[in-house]
């Protein structure tokens, strides 16, 4: 066993230093693994569309997830409040139901939305009753509103737990003695429950945004239109054209730059955890 | 008198409005998927209403399309087949490896096993695109005279990461048991091997399960490495098929693709879910404890 984990170990980390960071710096589809040899130019090239015909992806990427995260969390956190306070007995069934969308893959998820959301699908029947309402749109045709909708709907249930552990942890005798010293059942709430989760808040906010922003599979199926492109695309489709390796690459690297400090405030909180656990 | 604001002012309201979100929420979580599944037995060829109930998409061939119905296409039979290899496979190698990564992190500290740790965390926590893509990028530029793009570099790709996840789920049950069991074991007079085998092993049998689950039911799901590690067309699994033609040819053989997707992992979960019973019996085994494992 100790063999097996001696041997194996130091091959893993070996592989995952390889996979994990590929030195941005093929010339010409030769890769070049002398650090003192590498290059600029593929760096040069990518970073200088980053800010200029491309930039439009980035600043657009940032707002994406920055509104979908925001929905994720209002939307998260009352109803891992509800269900954390006021589930009763139903918290087992409420529960349960929170859970199910984890045993529905992300495709199948995405899929329902298409089939709503088609032109002659339900959403517009809907609609159509209404009067006012926009009527006929073909969703699937790029509106950013389409796209954060499936944002929010494809991560949300990673939030609501991780809220609902820590709310329900929440002793109910701090909030009881808030009330008894005379403060409103708002005030108790801005003043001690709403402190006491901001550290679980954040961390929920990386959960979901971290793989927002390598998100390109959510663009490409509920509005593939270059209105709504996202940097995961670029990513995707450099990948899918051939000669445009080194710039798939320079494009991880600026993607794992761009993570790093919410992916390490995440790593350093799990492992003081783990650390406070054990 | 009763007036809005003093029913607004009751601390002792019961909160509607949470309530409605609540409710809100779960429908709208739930009912578009139940919609889908629903859709992969309409008897007609639109994708977007329900017709009428026909298995038709499932077993049957209907009329005027060109891929035929889930089970009797030539080319969705190639992916269900890479599907089940590719997710039994891995996670066959997956599980042993990440038990055996459990159990060496636990009992043995330092530098080596700190950035093993990490490793594992970090993979865990980066989007996947960045792992798929860093993987085609060594298997196609600096491995391709040893691995060509296909099976072999999709298993290798789906166990670098989905091991983290036997990893940290016997590590969670490692915290709980503590080591006063394995020590007994060895004050008895049995070697450190025999104690891990006898002693050890069968208290991990829940979370050992519990990975077999979760390992399987991400591979099947498995979309992003899977698509780029696939050497052509007949390496693509069924995730990797509706993600292509899910927009550009949608019909309701797609969405009985992704059902029956569903239903295994169900299955498969259903099926982990009552071994765990059996052998967590006596270790507080319930379903509640068994969800927030996976």
């Amino acid at each position: 066993m100790y063999l097996v984990v001696f041997f194996v170990l130091p091959l893993y980390v070996i592989l995952s230093v390889a996979f994990g960071t590929v030195d941005p710096t093929f010339q010409s589809a030769v890769p070049i693994y002398q650090p003192w040899f590498w290059s600029s130019r593929y760096v040069t090239l990518v970073v200088g569309d980053a800010f200029g015909y491309q930039r439009g992806v980035y600043v657009r990427t940032f707002i994406y997830v920055f509104v979908a995260s925001l929905i994720c969390v209002f939307i998260a956190y009352a109803v891992a409040y509800y269900v954390a306070r006021f589930g009763g007995k139903r918290k087992g069934l409420f529960l349960t139901l929170l859970i199910a969308p984890f045993f529905v893959s992300y495709l199948m998820r995405m899929l329902a939305w298409i089939n709503l959301l088609q032109p002659d699908g339900y959403i517009n029947k809907v609609l159509g009753w209404i009067p006012l309402a926009p009527h006929n749109v073909n969703w699937l045709g790029g509106y950013p509103v389409t796209l954060v909708l499936g944002l929010v709907y494809g991560y949300i249930p990673y939030m609501i737990l991780p809220f609902y552990g820590f709310l329900d942890r929440i002793q109910q005798s701090l909030l009881e003695a808030g009330r008894d010293l005379g403060a409103s059942p708002a005030r108790t709430f801005v003043r001690i429950t709403l402190p006491l989760s901001r550290q679980a808040i954040l961390a929920g906010v990386v959960i979901v945004s971290l793989p927002m922003f390598g998100d390109y599979y959510t663009h490409d199926l509920l509005s593939p239109s270059p209105k709504t492109t996202m940097v995961g695309n670029l990513l995707d489709s450099a990948v899918h054209s051939t000669g445009q390796g080194p710039q798939a690459a320079v494009l991880v690297f600026i993607l794992m730059i761009l993570l790093l400090v919410p992916m390490g405030y995440y790593l350093r909180s799990t492992s003081n955890e783990l650390k406070v656990r054990t | 008198m009763k007036g809005p604001s003093t029913w607004y002012r009751n601390p002792w309201r019961k909160p509607h409005v949470l309530q409605v979100v609540t409710w809100g929420y779960l429908v709208w979580s739930l009912v578009p998927v139940l919609a889908a599944i629903l859709i992969s037995f309409n008897s007609g060829r639109s994708s977007a209403s329900f017709q009428g109930f026909s298995f038709q998409w499932w077993a049957g061939a209907p009329q005027g399309d060109r891929q035929g119905s889930l089970f009797t296409s030539p080319e969705l039979h190639a992916a269900i087949v890479q599907t089940v290899r590719l997710s039994v496979i891995s996670m066959l190698i997956a599980v042993p490896l990440g038990v055996s990564f459990a159990i060496g992190l636990d009992r043995w500290r330092g530098r080596v096993a700190a950035t093993a740790n990490f490793w594992m965390l970090v993979s865990f926590v980066v989007p996947e695109i960045i792992i798929g893509v860093a993987l085609f990028l060594t298997f196609t530029y600096t491995l391709h005279a040893a691995i060509k793009l296909g099976t072999t570099a999709q298993i290798i790709g789906l166990v670098a990461f989905q091991v983290s996840y036997p990893v940290i789920v016997v590590r969670a049950r490692l915290l709980s048991i503590g080591k006063e069991f394995e020590e007994a074991a060895m004050d008895l007079g049995a070697p450190p091997r025999a104690a891990i085998r006898r002693i050890l092993l069968p208290m991990l049998y829940p979370a050992i399960f519990a990975s077999f689950a979760l390992v399987f039911a991400d591979v099947v799901d498995d979309f992003v490495t899977v698509r780029y590690l696939s050497g052509g067309s007949n390496t693509e699994t069924l995730s990797v098929k509706i993600y292509s033609a899910a927009r550009a040819t949608p019909s309701p053989v797609y969405n009985a693709a992704a059902t029956f997707m569903l239903f295994t992992t169900v299955l498969v979960i259903a099926v982990v879910y009552v071994l765990y019973k059996r052998f967590g019996r006596g270790q507080t085994a319930s379903a509640t404890e068994f969800s927030t494992q996976l």
